[in-house]
């Protein structure tokens, strides 16, 4: 074991920069007592002399690298810190399999080591965590930030979403990019890029939206999965006329994803009985937001979800649903799973933590703070139900759908509540309220919070380990959550600009106390150090392991054969050609190879020749004479006993 | 006054007619009883009856007297592009006779297009002709509009139907879209009528169908494999989701598998007035043989639902049956004929649809059920008979064994065996999906309209007797609830000030509602643009479409916008 290693007088390093191979030692790391063969299994080990500062220790396999680190010699490792390399000590880490006590070094963004008794450089700032729990960054799967709607924008942007979403403990964000019609997803795609490049404060990646169904559209598609790490596409099944999808329509997009590696998104209520509801309300003169609920009752999300589970099974397709707003599409969801179906429910912040009585407001603007869509559930037992779904593992990840609009933007339906626009608040509240309503009630452990947090979301979306967990290689996106601080939530202290917040005045135990976004402490003491546009966009690969390994197992099983049989040569009757059962036409429209098959007449013209000449219809009928027989009425009746 | 039994008496007066010595069984009791009957109309019941003197007496010996079967979905004589099934109505109607079957409903279907009433003209025209029992009609809508809605309000009010069923199936054929559906069922819930789907989703059937025939798969088996049971099983859970939303009683006919009764069966437990129908078929075989070698074996077996490939589904079904989640019984009786059905000899799509049941469904239903003793007798009545009067609004007069109902009885023999086989059945049948199957119980007696019609296992039956049997709307056992909710589903307004702060601008093209659409629909309804608001935005509207630019980004707190300094206020290096 060779290594050379060379530390200046005042405890700070060299830049010298080696590698060599350790063996396996025995010895083991002390602060005190470092020697110069370090141990463990495999592990490399940044060495330092024993009077040195910590040494920094880095789990790739038996190698030991030195890396030259510049740090200047005028700062003392009190007063200065290098905002790239962080040390949490004596944390509880958790991740969703276990949790344990250990320090986490980071660099660069980076966790590089994780253990007791870290060495690491001088000058590292440190926090100490005092047996507290450390946790992955919460990611959250669903916002919408800066969304366009009609001229308007949603009144948080990437800058202000992020901000709040780090402030509730949440270090990545997935957006959804939102193309108007004719707009084609690339173009919307790169919009949102730009967006969000210029402003967002945390890591993010994008889902993308299907809002119109064509050829070229399975093209971008196709390059927005290889080109640009996107692997999640949204349908809508509402929105009649703007987003909705037929249920051809949502076939076709399912078998791209499926082909792709993708995962198909489904915002899941039935647009056509919403706008025959919504038009029945109108009439019957209800305009305010609680005709929101009123024409989008949750049987619709539940049918929905249902179609498009049923598609998804069809096309073996990965589904998941967004925004699970309802006992019963949660129990649709369920049950799929139960019978195998390869579906993830994402209940939101507004779903597990408040219910649609508010609807009924009398304060206008509060009662349409709360419109989004679906709608939040008037059962007041909802939260509570979707919470022990999510604690069970039923419902698997959570989401904000954070997309507020200020008050003078949903006045722009103030005489008609279909024209409000949609969405609550939810990115910075996610984690306490999850935390509140299931940790703190028993419902889920610690683990299981951190699953469907950030783990799950990492997981589906092909973001793990990278994403989702604390080990050494992940990003250093870190939480130090305090379970016993209680905050009660108000639109006065909320990160938002938008002036109602749907959890007003909900007191909720656990929050974050420092959160860690690439490597760099963004809130802490209360106060957000968050630097505008410092967020990178995640690429996602397709076929995520989590999801596909099961697709592919199944679309090798489910190949179908046809029966070998001799040609039927029978007689076949003679048929108009109006095809009964056959839709030809529509067929022919979207699937082009089809058109061969659905084009040629089902007449058979060796059979035909004759049945034109105006003969019977039934001559070709066979028929058993014996059969035929008219019993003579009254006839063989003298029989007055059975016995 | 003459006692009955004297069967001395030469000449026997068929309008009058006496069963003695059976034991009644109605659907909510059984007992022993002789019924004495005139005129097609059961004048009494009990014990030593005083009946007038030359009156046929059928000695019933202990065994049951059943309510006649009511098979409430047939297609007998259907046209089908330029010919029509085998079995036309009497034909048909003879087969139920000889199954212990008394009515029929028969479904019309018109062309799209056409004309509801003319189709129902000349069904019932068809049906008068050569109908051996009693009849009513279902009429399928197979398009939706204004003219057809009068049509409907006429078939309710004037022409005795109740009952109307829409395709979700079928595409751009038959097939209804949400939308529609939606309407015709609050349009039926106004009018007491009660809403009959045919559930697949006929989209997705399509898109199936084009991937099979891709995969070169052109066989019987083509059909089970691009309708999915899961594919019937959303079309039941859409269709109920638009009937509790319209209030309207939802009746799913041919459940042929056991997801979709698991829709309703679950449905049900939520409170939903929605009768499944498994028919002959789904109860008594399943859809294995679709795979068989002999083409026109399984091309026999072809049906919409199709039969599940799974062999447990009978069993289950059957057992949905016995408890009460599942109501009545059809047959769908359909048949065609093997060169029929080789219309599709190369294209699985083409085949006709449809199987035989009508008049094994009553001795199918007691092997399966009975004898297994999954369910009693009494509830044997009900699901073949009684609940079929009753939703169709015939009851007591059909279904019942009472006096003032009609004359439509069956004296069962519950140990005979019969080998169902396609030689010695009724229909025309070459094929019969049952072929081989032996089953315990049978009619022994069946006396239609006061007549005895099966004998000594002969039939007499007079083609064209039959009557045409009007159904009223409002039938008490749908339409009692869905009255009750209707009082309660009172939707009502929040009474609330008029909203007077800023309102932002917004360019008139609606994302959240459907203006279009409603605007479309509803012409009371103005189309929603708020005139106050929307002065210069309609100005450029060609650009709104596009990405909008962030240009109108509402104003944000100020305080709120400062930028941290990088680094700044992070010296602390521990939180304690």
């Amino acid at each position: 074991m060779h290594c050379i290693n060379s530390m200046n007088g005042s405890g700070i390093f060299n830049p010298v920069h080696l590698i060599c191979h350790l063996q396996r030692g025995k010895k083991a790391i002390s602060p005190n007592n470092v020697s110069w063969v370090t141990e463990v299994r495999n592990r490399d080990v940044l060495l330092s002399p024993p009077s040195g500062p910590p040494l920094a220790c880095s789990s790739q396999r038996a190698l030991v690298r030195i890396r030259p680190r510049f740090v200047s010699s005028t700062l003392s490792p009190q007063t200065s810190w290098i905002s790239d390399r962080l040390l949490v000590k004596g944390a509880k880490i958790v991740n969703d399999d276990q949790s344990f006590m250990a320090d986490i070094y980071m660099e660069d963004g980076v966790i590089k080591q994780l253990g007791e008794n870290l060495i690491v450089p001088g000058g590292v700032k440190i926090i100490e965590a005092h047996g507290k729990m450390v946790m992955p960054g919460g990611i959250d799967v669903h916002t919408r930030f800066q969304m366009p709607d009609r001229g308007m924008v949603s009144a948080d942007d990437f800058y202000q979403g992020t901000r709040a979403a780090l402030a509730g403990g949440t270090t990545m964000i997935v957006d959804h990019v939102v193309p108007e019609r004719g707009v084609g997803l690339m173009a919307a795609f790169n919009q949102w890029r730009e967006w969000a490049d210029s402003k967002s404060c945390c890591d993010y990646s994008l889902h993308v939206d299907i809002t119109e169904w064509h050829k070229g559209i399975q093209e971008e598609m196709e390059s927005l999965v290889k080109d640009h790490g996107v692997n999640s596409f949204l349908v809508y099944l509402a929105y009649k006329d703007v987003f909705q999808l037929s249920d051809s329509e949502m076939y076709e997009v399912f078998s791209v994803i499926r082909d792709l590696g993708a995962i198909a998104q489904v915002h899941a209520e039935n647009g056509d009985i919403i706008a025959e509801e919504q038009r029945r309300i109108l009439d019957l003169g209800i305009t305010g937001p609680e005709g929101h609920a009123l024409s989008r009752p949750e049987e619709v999300e539940a049918e929905a979800v249902n179609r498009a589970v049923t598609v998804a099974n069809q096309t073996n397709c990965p589904l998941y649903i967004t925004k699970v707003m309802s006992k019963s599409s949660a129990d649709v969801i369920a049950s799929a799973r139960k019978k195998g179906a390869v579906v993830y429910g994402e209940p939101i912040s507004a779903s597990l933590g408040t219910d649609g009585t508010h609807y009924w407001s009398k304060n206008w603007a509060t009662a349409a703070a709360y419109i989004t869509s679906p709608p939040l559930s008037t059962d007041p037992t909802t939260p509570d139900y979707l919470n022990s779904l999510l604690a069970c593992g039923d419902l698997q990840v959570t989401g904000s759908a954070h997309c507020t609009f200020s008050t003078s933007q949903r006045a722009v339906g103030k005489d008609d509540f279909t024209l409000i626009p949609e969405g609550t608040n939810g990115t910075e509240e996610r984690l306490s309220l999850i935390w509140d309503k299931c940790v703190v009630s028993g419902k889920m452990d610690e683990n299981q919070f951190v699953s469907v947090t950030s783990t799950n979301a990492a997981k589906i979306f092909n973001m793990y380990p990278r994403k989702g967990r604390i080990a050494v290689g992940s990003d250093a996106d870190l939480v130090l959550w305090d379970p016993d601080v209680s905050k009660i939530i108000s639109a006065k202290t909320h990160n938002l600009s938008v002036e109602h917040n749907i959890f007003e005045g909900m007191e909720v135990r656990g929050g974050p106390l420092v959160v860690i976004s690439q490597g760099k402490v963004v809130l802490e003491e209360g106060v957000l150090h968050t630097t505008e546009g410092c967020g990178r966009y995640v690429t996602r690969k397709a076929f995520p392991d989590h999801v596909y390994k099961r697709i592919k197992a199944r679309s090798r099983l489910t190949e179908l054969r046809g029966v070998p049989r001799g040609q039927y040569d029978g007689p076949v009757c003679d048929v108009a050609p109006s095809p009964k059962v056959m839709s030809a036409t529509s067929t022919a429209k979207t699937s082009p190879t089809r058109q061969q098959n659905a084009a040629q007449p089902m007449r058979n013209l060796h059979q035909s020749g004759f049945s034109l000449s105006g003969a019977q219809v039934d001559d070709n009928i066979p028929r058993r004479s014996t059969q035929r027989i008219v019993a003579p009425p009254g006839g063989r009746a003298n029989i007055t006993s059975l016995g | 006054m003459s006692y009955q039994g004297k069967k001395n008496i030469p000449k026997i007066t068929s309008e009058r007619l006496l069963i003695k010595g059976g034991r009644i069984v109605n659907d909510d009791q059984s007992f022993h009883a002789d019924i004495y009957m005139e005129d097609g109309v059961i004048k009494q019941i009990g014990d030593n009856l005083i009946v007038p003197g030359g009156v046929k007496t059928v000695e019933a010996n202990g065994k049951m007297v059943i309510p006649g079967g009511i098979d409430i979905h047939t297609h007998f004589q259907m046209p089908y592009r330029g010919t029509t099934t085998v079995d036309d109505f009497n034909q048909g109607s003879k087969a139920a006779l000889a199954g212990g079957t008394t009515m029929i409903v028969d479904h019309v279907i018109p062309e799209p297009g056409s004309s509801l009433i003319e189709a129902y003209d000349q069904w019932k025209q068809w049906a008068d002709e050569k109908s051996c029992c009693d009849y009513a009609l279902h009429v399928d809508i197979t398009h939706w509009d204004d003219s057809v809605k009068q049509e409907v309000e006429t078939l309710i009010k004037d022409k005795g139907v109740n009952s109307f069923q829409v395709y979700m199936a079928y595409k751009d054929y038959y097939q209804m879209s949400n939308k529609e559906l939606y309407e015709i069922c609050s349009f039926l819930a106004e009018h007491g009528g009660i809403a009959q789907v045919h559930a697949e989703n006929g989209d997705l059937i399509a898109e199936e169908q084009a991937r099979m025939l891709q995969m070169g798969i052109t066989g019987p088996e083509g059909h089970v494999l691009s309708r999915p049971e899961e594919l019937e099983a959303e079309a039941v859970f859409r269709a109920i989701t638009i009937a509790s939303q319209t209030n309207c009683p939802l009746y799913v006919t041919k459940v042929m598998s056991k997801s979709a009764a698991d829709v309703i069966s679950q449905a049900r437990k939520k409170g939903n007035v929605v009768f499944g129908e498994p028919i002959t078929a789904s109860l008594g075989t399943d859809g294995t043989h679709y795979w068989s070698k002999n083409w026109a074996k399984a091309a026999s077996f072809v049906t919409a639902p199709p039969l599940s490939p799974d062999p447990t589904t009978p069993d289950y079904l059957n057992t949905l049956l016995a408890s009460g989640d599942l109501n009545v019984t059809g047959s769908a009786h359909c048949t065609f004929s093997v060169a029929q059905k080789a219309i599709g000899k190369d294209d699985f799509t083409q085949i006709p649809e449809g199987v035989n049941g009508t008049e094994e469904r009553m001795a199918l239903i007691w092997d399966k059920a009975v004898t297994t003793g999954k369910m009693d007798e009494n509830m044997f009545v009900a699901v073949t008979s009684t609940n079929a009067a009753k939703i169709l609004n015939l009851y007591p007069r059909k279904g019942r064994v009472a006096v003032g109902s009609d004359a439509d009885l069956v004296i069962w023999d519950s140990d005979s065996v019969r080998t169902v086989s396609a030689k010695t059945h009724n229909s025309e049948a070459e094929y019969n999906v049952f072929e081989g199957m032996e089953l315990r119980g049978a009619p022994l007696v069946v006396v239609c309209q006061g007549k005895i019609v099966l004998e000594d296992g002969t039939m007499h039956v007079i083609s064209g007797s039959g009557r045409f049997i009007p159904c009223t709307p409002f039938p008490d056992f749908a339409y009692k609830r869905i009255k009750a909710r209707k009082q309660l589903a009172v939707l009502r307004a929040v009474p609330r000030g008029l909203y007077d702060g800023p309102v932002s601008e917004f360019s008139p093209m609606s994302r959240g509602g459907t203006p279009s659409a409603s605007a479309r629909t509803s012409p009371t309804k103005p189309p929603v643009r708020n005139l106050h608001h929307s002065g210069f935005s309609l100005a450029g509207n060609p650009a709104l479409r596009g990405p909008t630019t962030p240009d109108d980004i509402p104003i944000r707190p100020a305080g709120r916008r400062v930028m941290v300094p990088p680094g700044g206020r992070s010296n602390i290096t521990s939180l304690s």
